[in-house]
């Protein structure tokens, strides 16, 4: 039985409108142009409407002065100060209360999604109590606990529960005495530098060695000791260059030293808590995915449960848990904006909110405030991308 | 991954869309709108008792409120037919600017830049406020002047954010801000200890006075820091509508200049005493066809709500729990600075 005929041999190319090729860049240049066409058109329409209805735009306003005082300013920052400013010190007031939430969540997930594996019984009942209370409950409830319930029951500043007369702790926050940097402190700083690069220097040294002759030295305690002690005999050999502001109750409240805001230790518990019950699921199915075959093995070899844990069971969960940790540090790093809840100001409360209220430019200051969201999760995601690739198990 | 691109990419297109679609609404004809939809949509504060604080059967009371009412009156003949929208200071002109609520009558200070770079219009002052600070009695204050280094509660978003900074920088004094979303939330900070002083709009320290759990333990300071005509606001670009808000207010004062109360203003239309009488209710003329409402709409105001006199005394005044006095408040003829144009 013949076969149906093969195409002549002399076969011409199909039009460029049946090469699959050609159809599929023409598509998608069409659904290019539509997408910035449409884009093109909201922004016209937007600016046309806004300048029919009176409203002013541009960001000319970032230049004028704000007029309105912010509680914690990482930098300098005055009711002077121009709209700019706000942003920058709002920008920064979201980036250290979700870096430091991120890395209290990381340590405290860490250790409750290992205690949940533990054999010891309560501990496990502990670490699962925690997850299930925390997790389930909404974050913004737990934000208003840590701050109305907790954080308002401390005492006024002139009942200040007091530590050593140095600091202080009352319903406005926590008063510290706050270190002035002296001239000759930079030796000491010096100091701590060189510590590190000699620790890592030492740590790779001997895993060389380790890998070459099997015998160790103690590195980690070793390094310890340099980093600690290194700096605090430069220290006191340069004649402690360092003074205290000591806090001292004037008037209504502390004056000098320095103080931690209510507002921001609420927002940190919370936010870290939170943030921690899910991270401590995540470590837990990330090591319950290694088979129990590796533990097994590695106590084979006599490791003892430590070494298994560190250098058998952690390295291989670590893929499985990178990935959706990224996501939870995203979350945290949005959440940050429930601040505007409690006062605490971050960028939504003082920039979008604040700053746009006093300039009435709402198209622009929130379009800088997505923008910023926008950049800081890339940037988180991108450098989780890069950590993930660099713990991803090498295939042999 | 090219299709994630795009996914991603109209997904921003999305986004940049809901963002812009709250400013590109605008009402032509608010009139037509409210009477179409049967209601007038009025943004009111969040509860402020005495301005606009819904009352124990969940209805919404105040001086504020009763604008809101005199306009539905003016319209509807009747005052219930009002929708209360409750908004935050950070939420008010954004709320009127989309058109999501036809007026706005919530303490709102009339300023330069709100009348100018908003897109809105102010359409009078119901009441002349100012900035002033509400202390602990036990702290035993007696001027403003001796507040240098207080925590200072303060809601976001408002002119007093802006005058309380610069009262301190003037005097050369230092503060702590803690600013909170609603007045509420300040009140809550100021109870718990969280700052020494509560500020805003005298008449609101009155008010919010009244929501601690010991009123009496806290003094309002002598010192009036700041102007704060406080009024309703329109959209710009509808005169009808921005007129008919507008002389709402002026019929409320020109009825307690000439007399006209909710309870007289039967027989006074009957029988006008004088010729403005007859001309403010509408006898044998009309002044409200110019404005696209009816020849006797300042008799349905008055009948329904009532003259300046009676709402300022039913909600902040002498028959309230505030017993603020009259002050700036009171008619020009009696040394306030209330003036309503003339009707004819």
């Amino acid at each position: 039985m013949a076969r149906p005929s093969t195409p002549p041999p002399g076969r011409q190319k199909p039009p460029f409108w049946r090469d699959p090729a050609k159809r599929a860049l023409f598509f998608q240049a069409v659904l290019l142009l539509a997408v910035f066409g449409s884009i093109g058109a909201i922004v016209s329409n937007t600016l046309n409407n806004m300048q029919a209805m009176g409203i002013s735009t541009g960001f000319g306003f970032l230049d004028d002065r704000a007029g309105f005082g912010i509680i914690q300013s990482l930098i300098d920052y005055s009711p002077a100060s121009s709209y700019g400013r706000t942003f920058v010190v709002g920008l920064l007031n979201t980036l250290l209360v979700s870096a430091l939430g991120v890395i209290a969540a990381t340590i405290l997930g860490f250790v409750i999604g290992i205690a949940r594996l533990s054999p010891n019984w309560l501990l496990a009942r502990l670490a699962s109590a925690y997850i299930e209370t925390f997790r389930n409950i909404p974050l913004l409830l737990q934000i208003f606990f840590w701050y109305f319930a907790v954080l308002r029951a401390l005492p006024s500043p002139r009942d200040s529960i007091s530590l050593g007369e140095a600091v202080f702790l009352n319903v406005r926050g926590l008063v510290m005495p706050e270190p002035l940097a002296q001239p000759g402190l930079v030796w000491t700083l010096v100091a701590l530098v060189v510590a590190i690069v000699a620790s890592i220097v030492l740590i790779r040294w001997n895993r060389k060695r380790q890998d070459a002759t099997g015998e160790r030295v103690p590195a980690g305690w070793i390094s310890l000791g340099l980093i600690a002690g290194l700096p605090l005999l430069v220290f006191l050999i340069s004649g402690r260059p360092l003074t205290w502001a000591m806090p001292e109750l004037q008037g209504f409240n502390f004056k000098g030293g320095m103080t931690i805001i209510p507002e921001f230790t609420a927002l940190w518990l919370a936010l870290s808590i939170y943030t921690a019950a899910f991270i401590a699921e995540i470590v837990r199915s990330g090591i319950q995915a290694i088979s129990h075959g590796q533990t097994e093995a590695a106590r084979a070899l006599s490791l003892s449960n430590g070494f298994t844990l560190r250098l058998v069971v952690i390295p291989q969960a670590m893929r499985v848990i990178i990935p959706p940790l990224t996501s939870q540090y995203l979350n945290l790093i949005k959440n940050s904006s429930l601040a505007t809840a409690i006062g605490y100001p971050d960028l939504v409360a003082v920039f979008a909110g604040t700053t746009l209220n006093q300039t009435g430019q709402a198209v622009e200051v929130i379009m800088m405030t997505m923008a910023v969201y926008l950049t800081i999760s890339l940037l988180v995601s991108m450098f989780m991308n890069w950590f993930n690739a660099h713990v991803a198990l090498v295939e042999r | 991954m090219l299709n994630n691109n795009k996914k991603s990419l109209l997904l921003s297109a999305s986004v940049a869309l809901a963002a812009t679609l709250a400013s590109g609404v605008q009402a032509a004809e608010t009139l037509d709108a409210v009477k179409a939809q049967g209601m007038l949509k009025c943004g009111v504060s969040t509860g402020l008792p005495g301005f606009s604080a819904p009352d124990e059967n969940g209805d919404w009371q105040g001086l504020d409120v009763d604008i809101c009412r005199g306009v539905a009156a003016a319209v509807f003949d009747d005052p219930s037919k009002v929708q209360y929208v409750p908004l935050n200071a950070k939420e008010r002109f954004t709320a009127l600017q989309s058109g999501e609520i036809d007026m706005l009558s919530r303490n709102t200070t009339w300023t330069s830049s709100r009348d100018t770079a908003l897109g809105l219009n102010f359409t009078g002052v119901t009441y002349y406020d100012g900035i002033g600070f509400m202390v602990n009695k036990s702290l035993g204050l007696d001027s403003a002047k001796q507040l240098s280094g207080a925590s200072i509660c303060v809601q976001s978003g408002t002119t007093t954010e802006l005058n309380v900074a610069d009262y301190f920088r003037a005097n050369d004094m230092a503060f702590e801000p803690v600013v909170f979303d609603t007045s509420d939330q300040t009140v809550r900070g100021f109870e718990a200890g969280r700052c020494d002083v509560l500020t805003s709009d005298t008449s609101q320290l009155y008010s919010l006075r009244i929501k601690l759990s010991d009123p009496a333990s806290a003094e309002v300071l002598p010192e009036v820091i700041s102007k704060e005509p406080l009024g309703p606001v329109v959209r710009q670009g509808d005169e009808q509508w921005f007129d008919i808000v507008k002389w709402t207010l002026f019929a409320m004062f020109n009825a307690e200049e000439l007399g006209v109360t909710s309870e007289n203003v039967d027989e006074m239309k009957a029988n006008p005493p004088n010729p403005k009488v007859a001309r403010l209710l509408g006898v044998n003329s009309d002044f409200g066809e110019s404005m696209g409402l009816s020849a006797d709409w300042a008799y349905k105001i008055i009948k329904n709500v009532g003259n300046y006199e009676e709402i300022f005394a039913r909600n902040v005044g002498k028959d309230s729990a505030l017993e603020i006095e009259r002050g700036l408040n009171a008619l020009w003829t009696e040394g306030g600075l209330h003036y309503g144009p003339p009707v004819r």
